[in-house]
């Protein structure tokens, strides 16, 4: 009992003491504050984009103020002000888009460089193309040519909304609708920048797609937008991480993801998110709200959703698979870590429409301090789909005994051929284990850090290379002090 | 100068007394065995000198290599060189036991100031000592302890004993629960960390380790203190007499 003390007091140290909290002064061009069709069209004139295009943001925003923000999840915190909000920030220098890293403003360089992502070793190294998004530009797009010679498109999306006219009008919003629901359709409205990326038919993408997402200037809601589209018998895999400065008002972030996986195809999408958590009296900290969701049209596609939420005060975000062709495979691997005040309500859907599709959910919740941790989640079989099977397991760490962690799986079965497994545990890091730990010369926090670790293993196995070390630190950081 | 000097030492946990002024001095090549009868104090003993929480000392004093050990954290005792071999090892879900002993290596380098053991060299010594210990490596891929049998975790003490090389080994029953063989190679790894520089504890129920494991000393350790102290004919006259033979009570512990 009296090392579950100590490890809450540690935690506690450790809050407020989030290491990637400084703010780079770029100067900003900014939206008027607030909300309207004005700024939309303002939005839209900024990123050159068609008709057809603007219409279609309006068409949501015109939806949007005729919805409300949803309150179903376990989650508590002010609604966000939106007409408190810039909608549109991108660094100036992006006015003249640089043709090389030489002509990155040096400023936004040494940012990254702190962050440990210095572009010129990325670009060298680990064979990463990286597309950076700061606030809402993207600044610097590496390994082009390599890809182009694949046909692989990574670029941003308004610059596919240019390039790409016909797959954007095909595929934008095909699997989130633009009134999908309240953050997404704000989303469709005012998404600034984000990624896109196709991959044509039988093409491997040759390496790991990434992009950085940071929010920078205060009170600027970031609306990233992703479209993935994987090709017949096409395989890809997409990193995202970010990292965010440390401000005390809360920044809202409402990203959607859109993938579409097509015939034998596979999509792999990590996430390790690390936003401003809040401080330890839990001040501050990102509002993150996100719409991710994956469409398996093509007949024994996959797609693989791997995430680790560290960062955020509010996460609210459910990476989904519509598995609708036959024997399509969708996967979810989360890891989330609420530490201090941090609530998440996070899980995934499967959505079994094919014939002998199947679908796999593995959950480790880790909450310490006075954090909430929710997985919620939907397995749904519909009538049409024989041979449907689900494995969920859903596990839960608790730190300390002021914090909460919650289960709620949904289950719809409407075919009698459906094989669904759940498995749910709790447990806590006992006394026992911490001393082991100590007792072989590992202090505190690294032990902490390690057990940690060692029960989100199957999540952490599932990250790439590259990601999967960073991943690791990441537990121990937003841990650290967290239980010692 | 002694290793390790434990003067008039009490330990309370929960509020209740269980040492009750122990006095204890090892000097280094020394092999030490503590027997005594259930409830006497053994483990709590163990315990209170690596600095277990929830163990508290009300009086007296630990100095270890003339460092007052009270006033270190477990995790440092360690480092300094203390090693427990536990009686019931713990499991630890998901950590395979060689990333377990790199961590543990590396933070014990840190400690002392070294640069952490290249991985080539870690896993040239990891090989090494299982080979000694006749531990299949198999093992050290398993994650730490999760379903071992009772014989495999005290095999995977040894070699967790052997790779940190402690200059005092403070083994807590190592031997319960153990068939011959494993006996025989838990008794071998024990004597494997005997050395002119270095010093054991030994604490057990059962003379049948010390057939194997030759103590210098054998204390009996009853009701919470030290009742007597002797070579290893002690141990084998507990043995035929029983705590009784020499005048315990052994209800009364």
């Amino acid at each position: 009992m009296a090392s579950t003390l100590e490890t809450r007091k540690k935690v506690e140290e450790v809050a407020g003491e989030y290491k990637y909290g400084f703010v780079t002064d770029i100067e900003m061009v900014k939206a008027p504050k607030g909300l309207n069709e004005d700024v939309i069209r303002f939005i839209s004139a900024k990123k050159k984009e068609p008709q057809w295009l603007l219409d279609w943001r309006l068409k949501a925003y015109r939806h949007w103020l005729t919805m409300e923000e949803p309150d179903w999840a376990m989650l508590n915190y002010k609604k966000p002000d939106f007409q408190d909000i810039y909608y549109y920030a991108a660094p100036k220098s992006s006015d003249d888009r640089p043709k090389s890293l030489d002509e990155v403003d040096p400023e936004l360089l040494r940012t990254y460089e702190k962050l440990g992502i210095s572009l010129q070793e990325q670009e060298v190294l680990a064979g990463v193309a990286v597309d950076v998004v700061f606030d809402s530009v993207s600044v610097a797009t590496t390994f082009r040519k390599t890809l182009e010679e694949k046909g692989v498109i990574f670029c941003s999306i308004s610059e596919a909304a240019q390039e790409y006219p016909d797959m954007m009008k095909k595929y934008l919003g095909s699997v989130v609708p633009a009134g999908d629901n309240f953050y997404a359709a704000l989303n469709s409205a005012v998404f600034t920048d984000g990624t896109f990326v196709y991959v044509p038919k039988g093409v491997r993408c040759p390496m790991e797609l990434s992009t950085y997402f940071r929010i920078n200037e205060a009170n600027t809601g970031q609306f990233e937008r992703t479209l993935i589209i994987a090709d017949d018998e096409s395989y890809v895999s997409y990193l995202e991480g970010c990292t965010a400065p440390m401000r005390d008002e809360n920044q809202l972030h409402a990203a959607v993801v859109e993938l579409i996986a097509l015939e034998k195809s596979e999509i792999k999408y990590s996430t390790v998110q690390n936003w401003y958590p809040g401080d330890k009296d839990g001040k501050g900290g990102i509002y993150n709200f996100v719409t991710k969701r994956a469409a398996c049209r093509g007949k024994k596609s996959k797609v693989s959703w791997t995430q680790v939420e560290t960062g955020s005060a509010i996460t609210w975000k459910y990476p989904s698979c519509i598995l609708q062709g036959d024997g399509s495979v969708g996967e979810f691997y989360s890891v989330a870590i609420t530490n201090n005040h941090q609530q998440a309500d996070t899980g995934t859907k499967m959505i079994h429409i094919g014939k002998n599709t199947s679908s796999t959910i593995i959950s480790k919740g880790i909450s310490a301090g006075k954090a909430q941790n929710t997985y919620r989640g939907l397995v749904k079989v519909l009538p049409n789909a024989e041979n449907t099977r689900n494995f969920t397991q859903c596990d839960s760490l608790l730190i300390g005994d002021e914090c909460g962690a919650h289960t709620v799986p949904y289950i719809e079965v409407k075919n009698p051929t459906a094989q669904i497994e759940h498995e749910a545990t709790t447990s806590k890091i006992s006394e026992e284990q911490l001393f082991y730990c100590l007792q072989r010369g590992l202090d505190v926090e690294e032990s902490v850090s390690l057990i940690v670790n060692g029960f989100c293993k199957e999540v952490m196995m599932q990250l790439p290379m590259e990601f999967a070390v960073e991943a690791q630190k990441l537990l121990g950081i937003s841990l650290e002090g967290s239980v010692g | 100068m002694a290793m390790l000097e434990i003067k008039n030492l009490h330990v309370e946990v929960d509020g209740q007394k269980i040492l009750k002024g122990i006095n204890l001095t090892i000097n280094p090549g020394e092999v030490h065995a503590i027997m005594g009868p259930n409830g006497a104090g053994k483990s709590t003993l163990s315990y209170a000198i690596c600095g277990k929480e929830g163990y508290e000392i009300t009086e007296g004093s630990v100095t270890f290599n003339g460092k007052d050990f009270l006033e270190l954290e477990p995790h440092e005792r360690a480092a300094e060189g203390v090693f427990l071999g536990f009686q019931y090892p713990v499991e630890i879900p998901g950590v395979s036991n060689m990333n377990f002993l790199k961590a543990a290596i590396n933070s014990i380098r840190k400690y002392r100031g070294e640069d952490e053991l290249p991985a080539v060299e870690f896993l040239k010594l990891i090989r090494a000592k299982a080979a000694e210990l006749e531990v299949d490596p198999e093992m050290l891929k398993r994650s730490v302890n999760v379903g071992f049998s009772g014989g495999e975790k005290k095999r995977n003490e040894m070699i967790q004993m052997a790779m940190l090389d402690p200059i005092f080994s403070v083994l807590d029953e190592t031997d319960s629960g153990l068939d011959i063989d494993a006996l025989r190679i838990v008794a071998d790894g024990i004597n494997r960390m005997r050395g002119q520089d270095k010093a054991i504890l030994v604490i057990t129920h059962y003379q049948r380790l010390l057939d194997y494991v030759v103590p210098d000393f054998v204390h009996v350790l009853a009701g919470g203190k030290i009742v007597k102290s002797g070579d290893k004919s002690l141990a084998l006259k507990l043995e035929k007499d029983g705590y009784a033979g020499i005048g315990i009570d052994e209800n009364a512990a």
